[in-house]
């Protein structure tokens, strides 16, 4: 692929990831969101974060499966989108339903075990979000780098953990988003058994465009 | 055009070595868009080196010398280079755009928002009895009602839908003609009765009363109904009854939800016997002056306005006195996190989330809740000496 094709094609991902949040924010503007919009904006917020997640790991068993390297392109944007709607998810919750209150949030999470598991998910992708720039993958060096984002690992496990639950009885959703997260972790497994040698892949860092 | 300008049009200078005129500032004036959407020429020459700094006109020409002695090419017959990026960049914005209609499609389908109306026949003689008395006064809530769209799409009904957002639509067929309720057990005149029957009983009355969920969420309803405790009058209940049992109707065609395993079908519920003849136990068959809509439990429901919404039985088919305590589906489903009780109490937390504050549904920010729901004048000695934390 073109390095012109390949830019295009972060511009189209970009585009893509932010049309929920575009709809979500045009929705409430015109009062669109239900009943409960804090509650629908904490939900649906919370989806988009666990679905780039899973996108984002993706990526690799894709990328090998199909031998098309190009695809490596999306993981970074695919990312910080997942970290960018967990961030706004937890924000909707401090600020529109513990009405900014950091001790209120604070006890909460402490609490409530399936809040403090999403916050570790939550924090666990500060650190990879900080180190998603070039400058920083080549300070740290490849290996650190790919180390240190294994962490991606921990921030799905969290989430899909998280919203299994908070869920009241009907957990087939909870348990599909847990049967593809258990598939792409498996692959990477099964992957590493085979190969014990293989490593994933860190972008390298290339001159900013 | 998404460039605001470009730098290759053929009048204009051109930096490629066949052309002999100067390099103009050498940065482009592409707008970032522009050059993502393939406006920038030196973006998708730079790669390709053989090409080197050629500029679309010349690389035409170029191409076609293999084919045509270049002279003999009308010039006519060159594509305009401008025309042959805009080309491109309109192609491209065409796939940003019918991916992001797309991605919002599916965004769509994933959220929908309940919409839609209420158009069930409105209740014949319905009466709205002034508060007398304490146990009246209960009758009444002064909150502001919730609207009747977001009580009717915004429902707990596992048996339509386990999305609240979700229940209206799933439910909107939904038949109830020849509807009966069998009234059994430990009764001198156990029945069945058809709605024709259970109106006769007594005129709907309106009744105001907060709801409040176990999701930590409440509306405020104006119910239509009548106390169950006339309806267990006209039974005669044995001394040996001490609890009633309810059962919601199992019909897997006709309540898809029961077909699936989410929940042990049908739904029961239960309340001891002085809860059940207490006035404010409600047998609800309408909702704002009307009959009772499908997703709010059509066509007769219970509404004990003091515990969690989920006490508050839909759709129910049998009533039966008995003398033991009945099993309950949310007891049976999670026996630590929902008890027979259910008494609203802001003290005793959900053991995953608080129970302390609620989220009125139509307002913003959340309020406190209430012990009792705000009935505890009513219903607290109901409980006397009781550990309610035990008996949650």
């Amino acid at each position: 692929m073109k390095e012109h094709d390949l830019r295009f094609a972060k511009f189209l991902l970009l585009v893509n990831g932010g049309v929920p949040l575009l709809l979500l924010g045009w929705d409430a503007c015109r009062h669109k969101l239900g009943a409960n919009p804090v509650n629908f904006a904490i939900h649906t917020t919370g989806m988009l974060a666990l679905v780039f997640l899973l996108l984002t790991l993706l990526v690799t068993p894709l990328r090998k499966i199909t031998g098309l390297n190009w695809l490596i392109f999306s993981r970074r944007t695919l990312g910080l989108y997942a970290f960018f709607y967990a961030s706004l998810h937890f924000l909707i919750f401090f600020s529109l339903d513990r009405s900014f209150s950091v001790s209120g949030t604070l006890s909460e999470m402490l609490k409530r075990k399936y809040l403090f598991v999403g916050l570790t998910g939550l924090l666990v992708m500060v650190p990879l979000a900080l180190t998603s720039t070039n400058a920083m993958i080549k300070r740290l060096g490849g290996k650190r780098w790919r180390a240190l984002h294994r962490l991606a690992y921990v921030a799905a496990l969290a989430g899909v953990i998280h919203y299994y639950m908070q869920v009241k009885a009907d957990v087939r959703q909870p348990l599909a988003f847990a049967a593809v997260l258990a598939l792409l972790l498996g692959y990477r497994l099964v992957a590493s058994l085979r190969q014990p040698g293989s490593q994933p892949v860190a972008p390298t860092a290339k001159p900013k465009n | 055009m998404i460039g605001r300008e470009q730098d290759y049009p053929s009048a204009s200078p051109c930096q490629c070595r066949d052309c002999a005129a100067p390099t103009r500032g050498g940065k482009s004036r592409l707008t970032h868009t522009g050059r993502l959407l393939g406006l920038d020429r030196r973006a998708q020459n730079e790669p390709e080196q053989e090409r080197g700094r050629q500029c679309p006109g010349h690389l035409k020409s170029e191409m076609s010398h293999q084919l045509k002695e270049p002279d003999k090419i009308p010039a006519g017959e060159i594509t305009d280079p401008a025309v042959y990026f805009n080309r491109r960049a309109f192609m491209r914005a065409g796939i940003v755009a019918a991916s992001a209609v797309l991605t919002g499609l599916v965004y769509r389908r994933l959220n929908r928002v309940a919409t839609g109306t209420i158009d069930t026949p409105p209740l014949q003689g319905l009466t709205k009895p002034v508060a007398t008395s304490a146990e009246t006064a209960g009758f009444r809530a002064a909150d502001q009602e919730t609207s009747l769209q977001d009580i009717t799409h915004y429902n707990n009904f596992y048996e339509f839908s386990t999305d609240k957002e979700g229940v209206a639509d799933a439910a909107a067929k939904f038949q109830t003609n020849g509807w009966q309720v069998s009234v059994e057990g430990l009764a001198q005149k156990p029945g069945v009765f058809d709605l024709d029957d259970l109106r006769k009983i007594s005129p709907p009355e309106e009744r105001v009363y907060r709801m409040r969920c176990v999701e930590a969420w409440s509306m405020v309803i104006p119910w239509a109904g009548f106390s169950l405790s006339k309806l267990l009058d006209r039974v005669q209940p044995l001394s040996a009854a001490k609890y009633v049992a309810f059962e919601t109707l199992l019909d897997p065609k006709r309540l898809p939800g029961q077909q699936s395993g989410v929940l042990d079908w049908p739904y029961i519920e239960g309340l001891r016997m002085d809860e059940a003849m207490h006035p404010l136990t409600l047998l609800a068959s309408g909702i704002y002056g009307r009959a009772l809509p499908p997703q709010d439990g059509a066509p007769i429901r219970l509404v004990v306005p003091w515990k969690y919404g989920f006490k508050g039985i839909k759709s129910i088919v049998k009533i039966k006195l008995v003398a033991t305590q009945p099993r309950t589906t949310w007891s049976l489903q999670a026996p630590h996190e929902y008890g027979f009780y259910a008494n609203v109490n802001p003290k005793v937390d959900h053991p995953r989330w608080s129970q302390a504050t609620e989220q009125r549904i139509g307002e913003s920010g959340r309020r406190p809740t209430l012990m009792f729901n705000g009935y505890a004048e009513q219903v607290a000695g109901l409980y006397t000496g009781m550990d309610l934390r035990a008996n949650f």
